[in-house]
């Protein structure tokens, strides 16, 4: 124990691994687990009766939503209250009076704003006859409105989206940040319609969105859907399905599943570096077992037995690695602190993480400070004497 | 009664092919109360014999018969903590644990006392320090404390567990003339009070305070006699002072 303080800086330094080891798990799992519960509160806050089709995951076979399968829906389903077939083009250049700003361009129809819940501030919203008239009409985030039209309304202005000229009609109400941080105001909505026609070269939608009209139904809104679905695509009774359809719960967990897959992996290389600490702990302690070889001698001289011995320079490397553990910990809670304070990032300490960390430190230390311990142990008290 | 109780010890050493009988056959008793000194050229065997003496090394042959226990035997544990118990060490080289008080290094062997007997480990340290005329240093660390000193803290450890003899190897070899005189007053008194002591020297002018002699040579003692003209320390560290008075003023500072 006094020869831990007898070395401050030496052993500081050997914690200092331990701390930056279990600071950093600790400090992963916690913006993991922030994100991930702000995933859920977000995908929560859109409403428990959302349904959405998308195309397969994997690259099997390419998509086949089109606005036939749009139509269907709307036309043979009993169980929707809105629908809206969806493109995303994402990094598209607008240019409008003489700024220019690249966003995501959203081909969306009306439905769109009573299943994401949007609003508009300005102007107006396009209509189903801007959609089957595919007028060049567009909405825009608040982000774009103030790039493009930094000290004008923008409503009734002229903007081009890729080559094509558009009019906006209207400005929607901002909505902050999302989940992952990036700025849901930063996107142009325009008829579905015109962007499928316009903007894309296949002419195939990505998604399709609805809501059904009551949370009780979901399963039997699922079921028709992927009924309807299937018929469109005619496909056989055997054949696997084209496309997905997934309810508010699955893709919640679409959604935090890959949010965990990153919060492990982040975890991960954070306790790579825990293991790294302890490296540095043994190297540490076997280079204190040789310098006090002598002192080990003088010990065993007057009567500390083999374990005695071990048990000293096993408690040393374990005290080491609880200290840094315990310095970890408070570093990784102020820094999740300061975090979620001052960087707007969610962050989660669960109990559950800084108990595993804290535990692993003192594993490390136990099971790096054993080999140098047991070298200590097992020297002869005449040749650690006679150690130069 | 016999302290110790050697015989017929042998220990061998095997460096590379060759192997060397460190010790062919001692046979040693020493009573209580005895002060003997073990002489010998370098290479006599002088540090086997106090290696096993001490406990710190197994013999190859013979029975070693410590305070009535037969020892030759014992697992590495029994060894130390018959060195806990038995054997009190005061080294040539002092052996103190650097950056460690004076008290700190008295109490370790009351630290590996496993007797389960409470002991006040820090008054029983003061104690064996004040004893050796440390009273007032009990806090003071090795390095700041002259070699004599230092001596005197080990002998002072030595003592501590109250063992049932003390093993001073070359304890005067790093000190200077009044400094070895100081030593082996404390050796004198404390055999006067019937600690028995063995001390290992390759020096005549220190073993003639002793009260009995071995020599070793070849790994076999080959005399054994009492000291005819014991000297007394105490004395002789008086005439030496008056003699050197001035160095022995400086040597002190």
């Amino acid at each position: 124990m006094r020869s831990i303080l007898r070395n401050k800086m030496r052993s500081f330094l050997t914690s200092l691994g331990i701390i930056i080891g279990v600071c950093s798990v600790i400090v992963m799992v916690a913006v993991g687990q922030g994100s991930q519960e702000q995933i859920k509160k977000q995908i929560a806050s859109m409403g428990t009766n959302l349904l959405m089709v998308m195309p397969p995951r994997g690259p099997r076979e390419g998509n086949r939503l089109s606005m036939t399968d749009v139509e269907k829906l709307r036309a043979e389903s009993s169980y929707l209250s809105a629908i809206t077939g969806e493109v995303r083009l994402s990094g598209t250049y607008v240019v409008g009076g003489s700024n220019y700003w690249s966003t995501s361009v959203y081909g969306i129809e009306p439905d769109y704003l009573t299943i994401k819940s949007w609003a508009i501030k300005e102007g107006d919203f396009f209509t189903e006859k801007d959609i089957q008239a595919r007028n060049k009409v567009a909405v825009l985030g608040t982000t774009v409105a103030a790039k493009l039209f930094p000290d004008e309304d923008p409503v009734g202005k002229s903007i081009r989206i890729l080559t094509t000229p558009f009019t906006v009609i209207g400005v929607l109400k901002s909505k902050g940040s999302n989940a992952m941080g990036s700025d849901q105001d930063d996107v142009v909505m325009v008829p579905l319609e015109t962007a499928v026609n316009r903007l894309t070269k296949n002419r195939k939608i990505e998604s399709i969105e609805m809501s059904v009209v009551n949370e009780d139904l979901m399963d039997e809104a699922q079921t028709e859907v992927t009924a309807i679905l299937r018929e469109s695509h005619k496909l056989s009774d055997k054949a696997d399905a084209d496309f997905s359809v997934m309810n508010q719960s699955q893709i919640l967990e679409t959604a935090s599943k890959t949010s965990q897959t990153l919060t492990t992996l982040l975890a991960a290389i954070a306790g790579v570096s825990l293991l790294v600490g302890g490296i540095g702990i043994m190297n540490i302690m076997l280079v204190s077992v040789t310098e006090r070889t002598r002192e080990i001698g003088i010990r065993m001289a007057v009567g500390a037995r083999r374990r005695d011995i071990l048990l000293q320079f096993l408690s040393e490397s374990m005290i080491l690695s609880l200290l840094g553990g315990i310095a970890g910990i408070l570093i990784a809670l102020s820094a999740s602190y300061i975090l979620r304070r001052f960087m707007n990032t969610p962050t989660v300490v669960s109990p559950a993480v800084i108990a595993f960390s804290a535990g692993f430190a003192a594993v490390v230390g136990i099971f790096f400070g054993w080999y140098p311990a047991r070298k200590a142990a097992s020297l002869y008290p005449i040749d650690a004497l006679r150690y130069e | 009664m016999a302290v110790i109780e050697l015989r017929g010890i042998r220990r061998q050493y095997v460096i590379g092919d060759i192997t060397v009988n460190a010790l062919r056959g001692i046979d040693l008793d020493v009573q209580k109360g005895e002060f003997l000194a073990v002489m010998g050229p370098s290479g006599s065997g002088k540090s086997t014999l106090m290696n096993t003496l001490g406990c710190l090394d197994k013999p190859g042959a013979g029975s070693y018969i410590l305070d009535g226990l037969e020892t030759s035997k014992a697992s590495p544990d029994e060894f130390a903590d018959i060195r806990n118990k038995k054997i009190g060490f005061v080294f040539q080289g002092f052996n103190l644990l650097s950056r460690t008080s004076a008290i700190e290094n008295v109490e370790l062997p009351l630290f590996y006392d496993r007797s389960g007997k409470k002991i006040n480990a820090r008054e029983r340290a003061a104690a064996a320090l004040r004893e050796v005329g440390l009273g007032d240093r009990l806090d003071h660390t090795p390095n700041q404390l002259s070699g004599g000193q230092q001596q005197r803290v080990a002998i002072a450890r030595a003592m501590v567990n109250d063992p049932a003899f003390i093993l001073a190897d070359e304890p005067t070899g790093n000190l200077d003339t009044e400094m070895s005189i100081e030593i082996m007053v404390l050796f004198q008194e404390l055999n006067d009070r019937g600690k028995t002591v063995i001390m290992v020297t390759h020096e005549p002018d220190v073993a003639v305070y002793c009260k009995r002699m071995i020599t070793l040579r070849d790994g076999a003692i080959v005399s054994d006699t009492p000291i005819t003209e014991r000297r007394n320390a105490s004395e002789d560290l008086v005439s030496w002072r008056e003699k050197n008075g001035h160095l022995a003023q400086r040597n002190r500072t």
